[in-house]
């Protein structure tokens, strides 16, 4: 038998009422604002191309969402991103998309993941193959989003494959759902995470949201059903680098929503870069004070080194500061 | 036929009052369907819901149908056959993100819900992952059997009290796991 002396990725000591040993889930149980982050996966297999990624980010987010081959265009795998980064000790939420791969194989990647440390996971369904590099792939849909949150709540509360058959330790994770308020049926999309909810989500992370009154509508759906008091919600947000990017965006990007407003105000402004992080900041102001928002979801695709810069001066953190798992003393061994 | 699929989600009240009294009617005929064998009527009973829902709703024959949850709108013609509700991608005008083309099924399965009960009772169901098992097969006779509880559904005698001698010569399941 070998073990770790020091295990970064280890859980910490288990809380009533928690189904998880992570870091994300303590923040917001704890009642405060917690920010995730995305990871723009990399197109490549060195290990550094992710951790440099991450410790930009890592600075001020809670947890660093690991993309799941995002807009059907191929990258570095969730699985393989998670393993890096819970082994530096960082807290990951783990996407998982029903796009590509079949019932057997997602059971099978949750307790991989589960096992290296994943304490969060997001189930999506994923963006259709037509919107990615490679259009002739099959796609397996083989869950959605809702059945897919179902079956892993049953791994971990029931302690069951789908089969029935035992899992002889379940895997212990924070459940996610995704939500789209920006397309619709808009009338229709709190109900529908509703149906999220039912199913196990316990933390839902919105779409990138350039629309604050028709986000607060569907916040206003949101605590009708109170919803907001079952599960916790983060809300998208993103800098935009060009009314050009944002034009692009809105027409190739499936299920982004950008007012003609905001393309308009990047293009009067003289430094589009530096008004899209502007225009962020702004967005998170309005957002944060929404009641039933408990937190941000950043995606900063190609634009990571902005982040720090947007989630401080929209001052969310309220100079709080997150934290790696801590370092051991000495240098890892293992024994034999 | 997709402007009949468009008419069906319509006039999803009036065929979810016909199907729940049809419904009524075929789990009452259960001793005759028994009589004659659930075997030999499945080959007839595909071809006649094949042929029926296939042309109001272009039913895809999952054999699990979920149309009084999904307001008329079979779930199985979205492309990414999602059975629970839209997904994000859902275009501005309601259309299909992969097939632009196409109203969404899940903007429209909403709409027919709402004719079908104010509520929205049904459609909060949580449907789980598709049986690929069971794909092909008549899903009347499945409700009709799920209602009387039998055949698959009939209920599992309680587990006998372990035998003290083994069974001898029991065969072990053939296939899984052992072949590596």
């Amino acid at each position: 038998m070998s073990e770790l002396h020091f295990d970064p990725a280890a859980p910490l000591p288990s809380l009533p009422g928690h189904s998880s040993g992570g870091r994300l889930e303590r923040i917001l149980r704890s009642g405060r604002f917690a920010v995730t982050a995305e990871l723009n996966p990399p197109d490549s297999a060195d290990p550094r191309d992710v951790y440099d990624r991450a410790l930009v980010l890592s600075e001020v987010c809670d947890a660093i969402n690991a993309t799941d081959a995002s807009g059907a265009n191929c990258h570095m795998s969730s699985v393989g991103i998670c393993s890096l980064l819970t082994r530096a000790g960082y807290s990951v939420i783990m996407q998982i998309s029903c796009r590509d791969r079949n019932r057997i194989a997602i059971q099978g990647d949750v307790l991989g993941a589960a096992a290296m440390g994943v304490q969060n996971i997001l189930c999506l369904t994923g963006d259709g193959v037509q919107a990615g590099d490679q259009p002739e792939a099959k796609p397996v849909f083989d869950f959605d989003s809702t059945s897919l949150l179902n079956c892993i709540r049953g791994m971990r509360d029931d302690g069951k494959f789908l089969s029935g058959r035992k899992i002889t330790v379940p895997p212990r994770v924070f459940l996610g759902g995704a939500a789209n308020p920006f397309v619709p049926p808009y009338e229709h999309r709190a109900t529908h995470i509703g149906k999220k909810i039912a199913a196990g989500a316990q933390f839902i992370q919105t779409q990138y949201c350039y629309d604050v009154p028709m986000l607060r509508t569907f916040m206003d759906k949101v605590r009708a059903q109170g919803l907001h008091e079952k599960a916790f919600f983060l809300i998208g947000v993103g800098p935009l680098p060009s009314s050009k990017t944002a034009r692009w965006m809105r027409s190739n990007v499936p299920g982004v929503h950008i007012p003609d407003a905001v393309i308009e105000r990047m293009e009067k402004s003289k430094n589009e870069k530096a008004e899209g992080k502007q225009l962020a900041i702004d967005l998170i102001q309005e957002i944060k004070e929404i009641e039933g928002v408990h937190g941000l979801h950043v995606m900063a695709y190609r634009q990571e080194e902005f982040v720090n810069d947007i989630i401080h001066a929209s001052g969310v953190m309220k100079n709080r500061q997150p934290k790696r798992a801590p370092r051991p003393a000495e240098p890892v061994s293992v024994l034999a | 036929m997709y402007a009949v699929r468009l008419w069906s989600v319509r006039h999803a009240k009036g065929l979810n009052r016909f199907y729940q009294a049809f419904e009524k009617v075929v789990v009452a005929l259960h001793p005759l369907w028994n009589k004659i064998g659930y075997e030999k009527l499945e080959a007839p009973f595909q071809v006649l819901e094949r042929a029926t829902k296939g042309f109001l709703f272009d039913c895809q024959m999952c054999g699990q149908c979920a149309l009084s949850s999904t307001g008329m709108s079979c779930p199985m013609n979205c492309p990414k056959t999602l059975r629970n509700g839209p997904c994000g991608g859902v275009r501005p005008n309601g259309n299909c993100e992969v097939k632009p083309e196409m109203k969404c099924v899940w903007v429209q399965g909403w709409a027919g819900a709402e004719r079908m009960d104010g509520n929205l009772e049904k459609i909060k169901d949580v449907q789980i992952q598709v049986n690929n098992a069971i794909k092909g097969k008549s899903a009347w006779l499945r409700v009709v059997r799920m209602t009387k509880k039998v055949g698959e559904f009939a209920p599992k005698p309680p587990k006998a009290p372990p035998a003290k001698k083994p069974v001898a010569a029991a065969p072990a399941p053939a296939g899984e796991g052992k072949a590596a």
